[in-house]
């Protein structure tokens, strides 16, 4: 048998052979991982919880994922930050269906810890070139116009530690500084026509409440344009991790824009070239000149299935499944390649199909045991081909940190078992 | 219906919805704390000898940034790396790659001393700010910060920034077949038996994926 079944994870791996379709060659697939204990619950024997009733309602008044799920979690990558405090944890993307990243699993990016806010004394504070500056509580935010938008945020540094090689095996350290949602709360242009902004505004600063009081500039231009001021996130109030009570949301732009715990905006006719505007998220090229406002995360992809997480059962037949997104609008096309990037094929893209906001791609592979190189390639709706990492390093070389957006390779070995590489 | 539609109204002028309340010169001066970056426009009244920043560093920052700012641990360097910037391992720090002075005051009393954030007085900041200056071989030893010098001290790497996004700075093409030579798809480089991934199973920070 092939690798991926593994005595105790009886029932998550049933599941995804159940997805995969009835293509597979189940019987072999399952046969030995099945302990007798466990066949019983199966066809034609009656399961154990058809035999007893559960448990009734509000037994979990808020509910949590099944205890089989147990490993779909957030997590870090100990030797990456000095302190957990200043780091970054990753959403198992390898685990997720859909475009929605549940709460629980949004990734976590903090400069200064989670900030715990009580929302009764939290206030937003609107000031600087304006002609009535303002000090709204949580209750005055919400009784504005609200919207709800999905949109993805995705640090600018996913995928940093892959600029040099080929260093960590997996989706979720790959790829999960990446989680999408709908959110809701009011545009940040009703707020500005709120307080009347004098004409010389042309730069908005944005201040969280966090202990690293985080700030960063933004063009007055995009402000008006499509930035939130949120506090739902699918359905229910921000999580902590997120902001709570109240974040801005930058739609496509690198994460760190979208302030979480805001406490402050700042209307002023000049960027302010803050730390994390100079120090952090700028890149440096190859001749020693580093790029600064680079906001948007430009168009990427990945296949979510197989990964290094998810290897392959054994030869047959296989949806290979991802996900699409674009700082700048809608994903137009999704390409897969089996063979490193020699022929592509055109992927199924999944409705719904939303600006800014995490897209499904499908594509059926029937897969003959022999060695292959999946890749994706999106095409955003400005015509923009995602870049393979040889031709992102030819111009930005090797140590940009921030923006790699490149093609994913997986190595599927005969075997099945898959590996994170780098075609030359 | 009236007022539905009047909700809805784009062209409201500013204080339309009447919310909130006005904001005091308390209130803002409170929260007030930003400082831009390049011209130090709201530096605070205070200023700061190298002498007394070396005391404040010692005692509040040393611990995680060393001495001299040659960084403990995995916690930043804040000096060194000058000339790096073009080499195959860049060393990006406060002096060889930071633009602008006043940002150095503005991030410190925003975040710093990461324990204790903004528990310095103003003369205390401008103090470090000093002193990591100096250890930097940026400021003589008898500079003296406050909002007057900051702006006028010139990083060396300052003109090595752009502030306009380059990009698209690719052009790939959306090629169907035969887009490149099968031989000369090469594994360059993988992550196989690397052991830098945590496990995602199982517990939290177990190494060997
Ligand atoms: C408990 C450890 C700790 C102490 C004490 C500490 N720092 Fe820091 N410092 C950090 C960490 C961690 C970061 C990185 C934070 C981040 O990136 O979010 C940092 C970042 C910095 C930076 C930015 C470096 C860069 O290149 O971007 C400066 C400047 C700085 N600290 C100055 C100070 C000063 C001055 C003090 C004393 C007043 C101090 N720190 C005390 C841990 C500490």
């Amino acid at each position: 048998m092939s690798g991926p079944i593994r005595q105790g994870h009886w029932h998550k791996s049933r599941r995804s052979i159940l997805r995969i379709g009835a293509a597979m060659a189940g019987g072999a697939v399952l046969g030995p991982a099945a302990g007798a204990a466990e066949m019983e619950n199966s066809p034609p024997g009656e399961p154990d919880w058809t035999k007893a009733i559960g448990a009734g309602v509000v037994d979990r008044p808020y509910g949590r994922p099944a205890e089989f799920e147990k490993d779909v979690i957030r997590r870090n990558v100990p030797w990456l930050t000095a302190t957990p405090e200043s780091s970054v944890s990753f959403t198992p993307l390898q685990s997720l269906d859909g475009i929605i990243t549940p709460n629980g699993l949004f990734f976590e990016r903090y400069h200064a810890g989670r900030a715990d806010v009580d929302p009764h004394q939290h206030r937003l504070l609107i000031h600087g070139l304006v002609e009535r500056p303002l000090v709204l509580t949580m209750d005055d935010i919400m009784r504005f116009p609200s919207v709800s938008r999905i949109h993805f945020i995705e640090c600018p540094a996913n995928g940093g530690m892959e600029w040099r090689e080929a260093q960590l095996n997996s989706l979720q350290f790959t790829h999960g500084m990446l989680s999408c949602a709908e959110w809701t709360g009011v545009k940040l242009s009703t707020l500005l026509d709120e307080v009347g902004l004098k004409k010389e505004a042309k730069w908005v600063m944005v201040e969280g409440a966090d202990a690293a009081r985080m700030n960063r500039s933004l063009p007055l231009e995009k402000c008006l344009d499509d930035c939130l001021v949120v506090y739902g996130q699918n359905g229910e109030a921000l999580r902590p991790e997120q902001g709570y009570p109240l974040r801005l949301l930058v739609p496509g732009w690198e994460g760190n824009v979208s302030v979480k715990w805001l406490r402050r905006i700042k209307i002023g006719d000049e960027p302010w070239f803050s730390r994390e505007e100079t120090s952090k998220y700028t890149e440096l090229m190859p001749d020693g000149k580093a790029r600064g406002f680079t906001w948007v995360n430009e168009a990427k992809s990945v296949i979510t299935s197989p990964c290094p997480e998810k290897p392959v059962a054994a030869p047959g037949l296989y949806e290979v499944r991802g996900l699409a997104w674009s700082g700048h609008g809608k994903v137009k096309a999704v390409d897969v390649s089996f063979d490193g990037g020699v022929n592509w094929h055109s992927a199924q893209l999944q409705e719904p199909i939303l600006s800014k906001a995490l897209t499904r791609f499908t594509i059926p592979w029937r897969w003959d045991g022999q060695p292959a190189l999946l890749e994706s390639r999106v095409v955003d709706e400005t015509g923009y081909v995602q870049p393979t990492i040889a031709e992102l390093r030819k111009v930005r070389g090797k140590n940009p940190i921030y923006h790699n957006n490149s093609i994913q390779t997986w190595q599927i070995k005969p075997d099945g078992k898959v590996f994170d590489v780098q075609l030359g | 219906m009236l007022l539905l539609s009047g909700f809805a109204a784009d062209a409201a002028g500013p204080g339309y919805f009447g919310y909130g309340k006005p904001a005091t010169p308390a209130e803002i001066a409170g929260w007030n704390i930003d400082v831009h970056g390049q011209d130090g426009v709201g530096l605070p009244d205070g200023k700061g000898t190298i002498d007394h920043g070396a005391d404040v560093f010692a005692q509040q920052c040393a611990a995680c940034h060393g001495t001299f700012g040659e960084g403990e641990g995995r916690y930043p360097k804040l000096m060194g790396g000058e000339s790096t910037l073009k080499g195959d391992r860049p060393e990006p720090s406060v002096g060889s790659y930071w633009p602008y002075v006043p940002t150095l005051f503005d991030y410190i009393n925003r975040a710093m001393p990461l324990s204790a954030p903004h528990t310095l007085s103003a003369d205390d900041v401008y103090a470090v700010v000093a002193y990591i200056l100096n250890f930097n071989n940026i400021v003589p030893a008898n500079f003296v910060a406050d909002r007057d010098s900051l702006p006028k001290v010139k990083m060396p790497n300052r003109n090595n920034f752009t502030w306009k996004d380059p990009r698209p700075d690719t052009a790939a093409k959306e090629c169907m077949k035969d887009c490149v030579d099968p031989k000369a798809v090469k594994i360059i480089s993988s992550a196989e038996g690397k052991d830098l991934t945590p496990k995602t199973t199982g517990p939290l920070d177990t190494m060997g994926n």
